[in-house]
């Protein structure tokens, strides 16, 4: 049995993390992170067939700063609002204290003009660790289903 | 049928392109039968994707489907991805194995040389139904495509009337496909990015060296693309093929600063990576040259930035859509970290890529902003007019030029002065 109290703070982690995407709190949403970590965005497609091949890929959590200050400073991108929709949080096992999480999401995005399109639909597949009491992510990996990618993938999913 | 007033060529050095030729379906649906069923090699697969005999693959020449296949005596084909009997898509896999191919709508059964092999219930149910006696199947086979591959790259055609593969190439391409191809390679991945603008706004972009090192402000911060480098673009006898390269660290601080002056934030020497890995270029090659985007007309571009090799495929959907294709791969002899390295470094390009994801947004926005223009033109000047020719600089859009001369060729269209459409 996992406690209520991990439970929560497993499930509250996955909803800030998608709340901080959403309001572009994107500096503090690195807070999530565990210096080890790995964010991966990756297409449903190559994971079936087996292929390493990533859509976006950090292995530290400074290549996901740079991603960050990349998106802030360098890149030009289609100006929109994200919006993520998370479905439920499956914690499926419980390793030395880490928790091997699961959930479903929608990502839509809106443009300038107020219309809001799809932009992807997946799952993620996380690893979460505890430092100090606070749930942070070491894995955080989305696998898309959407994997024909509408324009561009700019910000994080 | 053509748009017709709208659709004009006034120089004959193509320096003005009309914007209706990114807008009209009929353009489009003219241009399925002269560019990509005419006589032009389209870019298919790799034969690393196909090792294995039986082994298929789903790809796309413009618009129609294709299937291409590895048959029992190691020979390859590609067939349009349709029934003779009533038009059914053949194959619905994107990818696999498979002794022959059967049609999911009547069980049709094709074989890897795409010859018709069996139909369910020939002679019907007791004498009634079935087939007339007059068919036979053996002349029921599937419309090929002719295909030739050079250093494991696959093309096919439509037309009987294609020069050679090579002779089409030219040799400033096949040079690059020899470098590129130089030892047998592996497939890393895919990635597929959804473009809302023309294919031809793609092809443009992808033959214009200038656009590099100023809307892709990564680049240019970080060194690995700057127009102050040593570089240039290398175009083929016809001009319808393009070689942009360049070569990492050629360029001064002085150069660099004087010639993005007034450009804002393009350029900031003070823009660092906390995790510079990712821009590392390993050597593979005997020359300092660190980035090559070939593009073979009409629907291939060949990448080499440092260590991230892959090819891209245009697929076209509709006169305003349009899919792009990445197959990613690294050498057959990579070792792990090698291969782990390529993967860091797709990274920058394909529609996440650090560089690239601004090239999805732009075309699109050119299609936006020129749909009600089409009685206007681009202006394409930019490395200078005239004879259209190999470029010893990066401020060029020269290619985009050629790239027009052998399309109004194929597609007929009259160009200069005195030329109207007609």
């Amino acid at each position: 049995m996992i406690g209520t109290d991990i439970r929560e703070a497993i499930t509250d982690l996955m909803a800030d993390f998608c709340h901080f995407l959403d309001d572009d709190r994107l500096e503090e949403w690195l807070d999530f992170f565990t210096e080890d970590c790995m964010y991966k965005v990756l297409s449903r497609e190559n994971e079936a067939s087996d292929l390493p091949l990533e859509l976006l890929s950090c292995r530290n959590k400074n290549m996901l700063r740079d991603r960050i200050l990349s998106l802030r400073e360098a890149n030009i991108y289609n100006i929109h609002y994200d919006k993520h929709i998370l479905g439920a949080v499956r914690i499926l096992e419980e390793k030395n204290g880490d928790y091997r999480v699961q959930a479903n999401y929608s990502l839509y995005q809106t443009n300038q003009d107020g219309v809001s399109e799809l932009f992807s639909v997946g799952t993620y597949r996380d690893l979460v660790v505890f430092d100090g009491g606070m749930p942070m992510f070491r894995e955080k990996i989305a696998v898309v289903d959407t994997f024909g990618i509408p324009r561009l993938l700019s910000t994080p999913i | 049928m053509r748009n017709e007033p709208q659709l004009t060529w006034p120089t004959s050095d193509l320096s003005r392109i009309p914007y209706a030729v990114y807008c009209d379906p009929t353009i489009y649906e003219e241009e399925q039968d002269r560019i990509f069923r005419g006589p032009t090699w389209n870019y298919l697969a790799l034969d690393a994707e196909l090792p294995k005999k039986g082994d298929f693959l789903s790809t796309k020449v413009g618009e129609t489907p294709v299937l291409v296949c590895r048959d029992n005596d190691n020979s390859l084909h590609a067939f349009v991805n349709r029934c003779m009997h009533r038009g059914m898509l053949l194959c619905r896999e994107r990818q696999g194995n498979s002794p022959n191919f059967i049609c999911p709508y009547h069980q049709w059964t094709y074989d890897l040389k795409g010859q018709l092999r069996a139909v369910p219930f020939p002679k019907g149910v007791n004498g009634e139904g079935g087939l007339p006696k007059d068919f036979d199947r053996k002349n029921i086979h599937l419309h090929e495509l002719k295909i030739e591959s050079y250093k494991g790259v696959i093309f096919g055609t439509f037309s009987n009337k294609s020069e050679p593969l090579l002779d089409y190439l030219g040799p400033e391409v096949i040079y690059e496909i020899d470098r590129l191809f130089h030892k047998p390679v592996h497939i890393l991945g895919y990635q597929r990015q959804r473009i809302f603008g023309n294919w031809k706004l793609y092809n443009d972009n992808v033959r214009d060296p200038n656009h590099g090192g100023l809307l892709h402000m990564f680049h240019a911060t970080f060194g690995l693309y700057r127009l102050s480098q040593k570089g240039g673009a290398k175009l083929d006898e016809r001009g319808r093929h393009n070689i942009t390269w360049n070569a990492l660290g050629t360029d001064d601080e002085k150069t660099t600063e004087e010639g993005y002056e007034g450009t804002k934030n393009v350029y900031n020497a003070k823009f660092n990576l906390k995790d510079m890995s990712m821009l590392q270029n390993r050597t593979e090659h005997d020359d300092d040259v660190t980035l090559v985007i070939l593009s073979v007309f009409p629907n291939v571009v060949f990448q080499q930035i440092s260590n991230s090799l892959c090819t891209r495929q245009i697929r076209t959907d509709s006169n305003n859509r349009m899919e792009l294709y990445w197959t990613y791969f690294g050498y057959a002899d990579d070792d792990e970290d090698m291969t782990r390295h390529r993967l860091d470094q797709a990274n920058l390009v394909g529609p996440g890529g650090l560089i690239s994801m601004e090239d999805g947004e732009a075309v699109e926005l050119v299609q936006t902003a020129v749909q009600r223009e089409q009685d206007k033109h681009a202006t394409v000047e930019i490395g200078g007019k005239g004879k259209i020719k190999t470029q010893k600089s990066l401020v060029t859009e020269v290619p985009i030029r050629g790239f027009y001369s052998y399309y109004c060729e194929l597609m007929g269209f009259p160009v200069g002065s005195d030329a109207t459409a007609k």
